[in-house]
């Protein structure tokens, strides 16, 4: 559905300074139906990808396609005429304050010249999409931050789009209406298949939507795969984001091992993980950990605290047996110093 | 009473055809305002979006325009009106055919009022976020659906207080416009009032000009209040 080819954008420094190359030779593929998220900290690139797919940038070598169409390619009409297929959904949500939420619904279909009547019945149709049935002739300033967030929802999809770009659109949104607006995006996704890309720094929200992820750091694709590859994959950049360390405990008066696991075959669970130490005998217990469960399946760091049978921490020779037995069993394990 | 009567028998107070009638002057202050305003707001409000628009344009030439409509109305707005209503006689002349009377003030007060509305419109175009131009761009939205959807709509109550400040401002300049013979409230308030040591006259006028100014501003505080949809803080 959206094609980025060697995707590269460079802006003259300030002042005649060193260029600034916001996005550096990105290439990316993104299918039909799919949720794609793009993460990363301020200034690595999000906002300047988003802009280049809108031809809001034009970018400077390298080329984005949407739906076949190469955007980065037209001008004028043809450009005006490519972004009325693209739906856009802000951070502020970015409506008119001098317009109703109706009529901020309706500026999209305005726009493409729709006829009236049309107009009427499909602002009606979004409306009740997103509920905001009694609220249609109410301003912005009338309405709640999740009100506004699902005005400009439906703003984003009054042109039926096949594609929907979503610029931290919960990063202003309290949690509650942050998983309202999630569950409205994904059941827009999952009834009309559009492909959703959703750009956000915020890793619960990740989680919570994505199917596919990329992290782009100081312009450049660092990782990108489906969420269950990254998160699996401890040694990768967004596994560490996504399920993020616990701290190193102290005082334990024991050996601490952190393990990763997601890819194993047979340790599936924290439970598993456990009966596998006890069973090289070690007495284990959890101390810290953070699980998630991706598409079905868990995905964890978590620290176990090993002693022997009378109570005190594991020798240098049994540690190491469990940490090479868990290697085997692609779980990745590291010793943290606990003292 | 007596006193009071004999005051006000002036036939300033009591005429409404001898030239320094206020009756005939207030009426030549609001006739000359008024038309002033109608050709600002009609050429100011356009112009005002050009200097906008063209301020951080892509294009090498819209640039070089602002720059050069920008120099303009800086020069414009330097001039004390009082000498720029005499600079502009033989223009005048030229566009009204005299160059004396409130028609012929009308093209001089114009000429001073635009640049300071366009100036107004500019910087009310300014305040306007950047996010909700482009995401109306990102709709799909011609330059010019942008200018009337986006720019003027979202920008209104801004330019209403932009047009009722220019408008005080012109009742201001009509006082002067009596150097070539346009007549008004202020002329009468400067020549009957105080050259003839009339206070009684000069008191009268300003009362009156400060009805009309109060006027003005309730009003338009009330249509931009009317227009004014974001929230109060």
């Amino acid at each position: 559905m959206i094609t980025l080819e060697n995707l590269t954008k460079v802006f003259p420094g300030p002042g005649g300074g060193a260029d600034v190359v916001a996005l550096d030779d990105i290439s990316l593929h993104i299918e039909p139906g799919e949720i794609h998220g793009i993460v990363g900290r301020s200034g690595a690139g999000k906002s300047t990808l988003i802009r280049c797919l809108t031809g809001l940038e034009k970018p400077t070598s390298g080329s984005v396609t949407i739906g076949g169409t190469a955007v980065s390619g037209l001008e004028g009409k043809q450009l005006r005429a490519a972004r009325r297929k693209i739906g856009m959904v802000f951070q502020h949500a970015n409506l008119l304050d001098s317009r109703t939420a109706a009529q901020n619904i309706a500026h999209p279909l305005q726009i493409a010249g729709t006829p009236k009547a049309e107009i009427k019945r499909r602002v009606a149709e979004l409306v009740k999409l997103v509920g905001l049935e009694g609220r249609e002739d109410n301003y912005p300033a009338q309405l709640s931050g999740g009100q506004i967030q699902r005005v400009g929802i439906a703003r984003g999809l009054a042109v039926n789009p096949e594609v929907l770009l979503c610029d931290e659109p919960t990063s202003a949104l309290d949690p509650g209406t942050t998983r309202q607006i999630l569950d409205l995006i994904r059941s827009l996704r999952d009834r009309f298949g559009i492909t959703v890309i959703f750009i956000t720094h915020e890793m619960a929200v990740v989680r919570e939507i994505c199917d596919h992820v990329s992290l782009l750091e100081h312009g450049q694709l660092v990782q990108t795969g489906s969420l269950l590859e990254v998160a699996s994959d401890p040694s990768g950049r967004l596994a560490q984001e996504l399920i993020p360390l616990p701290p190193a405990p102290t005082g334990l008066n024991a050996r601490v091992v952190n393990l990763d696991y997601g890819d194993s075959t047979s340790l599936r669970t924290t439970e598993d993980l456990i009966a596998f130490a006890n069973t090289h005998g070690a007495e284990a217990s959890l101390v810290a950990g953070t699980i998630e469960t991706i598409s079905g399946v868990q995905v964890g760091r978590i620290q176990l605290a090993l002693r022997n049978s009378s109570g005190r921490p594991v020798s240098d020779e049994g540690l190491a047996g469990f940490i090479a037995a868990c290697e085997a069993e692609d779980v990745l394990a590291e010793e943290v110093d606990a003292r | 009473m007596n006193k009071l009567s004999e005051w006000f028998s002036d036939p300033v107070f009591t005429s409404t055809t001898v030239n320094s009638s206020l009756w005939i002057n207030t009426w030549l202050t609001i006739y000359m305002t008024l038309w002033t305003m109608i050709l600002t707001v009609l050429i100011g409000v356009p112009l005002g979006v050009l200097l906008f628009e063209t301020r951080r344009s892509r294009s090498a030439l819209a640039r070089r325009l602002n720059a050069v409509v920008g120099f303009i109305v800086n020069v414009l707005r330097s001039f004390p009106f009082v000498i720029l209503i005499i600079a502009l006689i033989p223009l005048t002349s030229a566009i009204m055919g005299r160059a004396t009377g409130p028609d012929a003030a009308i093209v001089s007060l114009t000429i001073a009022s635009v640049p300071f509305l366009a100036r107004l419109v500019e910087a009310a175009l300014r305040d306007l976020p950047a996010g909700k131009i482009e995401a109306v761009a990102m709709m799909g939205a011609s330059r010019m659906q942008i200018i009337r959807q986006v720019l003027i709509a979202e920008a209104m109550p801004g330019l209403i207080a932009a047009i009722t400040t220019t408008t005080i401002a012109v009742i201001g300049y009509t006082a002067m416009a009596g150097t070539v013979g346009a007549g008004g409230l202020g002329d009468l308030a400067f020549r009957r009032g105080y050259q003839n040591y009339n206070s009684l006259v000069m008191v009268a006028t300003v009362v009156v000009l400060v009805v009309i100014v109060i006027l003005v501003q309730v009003i338009g505080d009330w249509l931009a209040r009317r227009v004014d949809h974001r929230a109060r803080s």
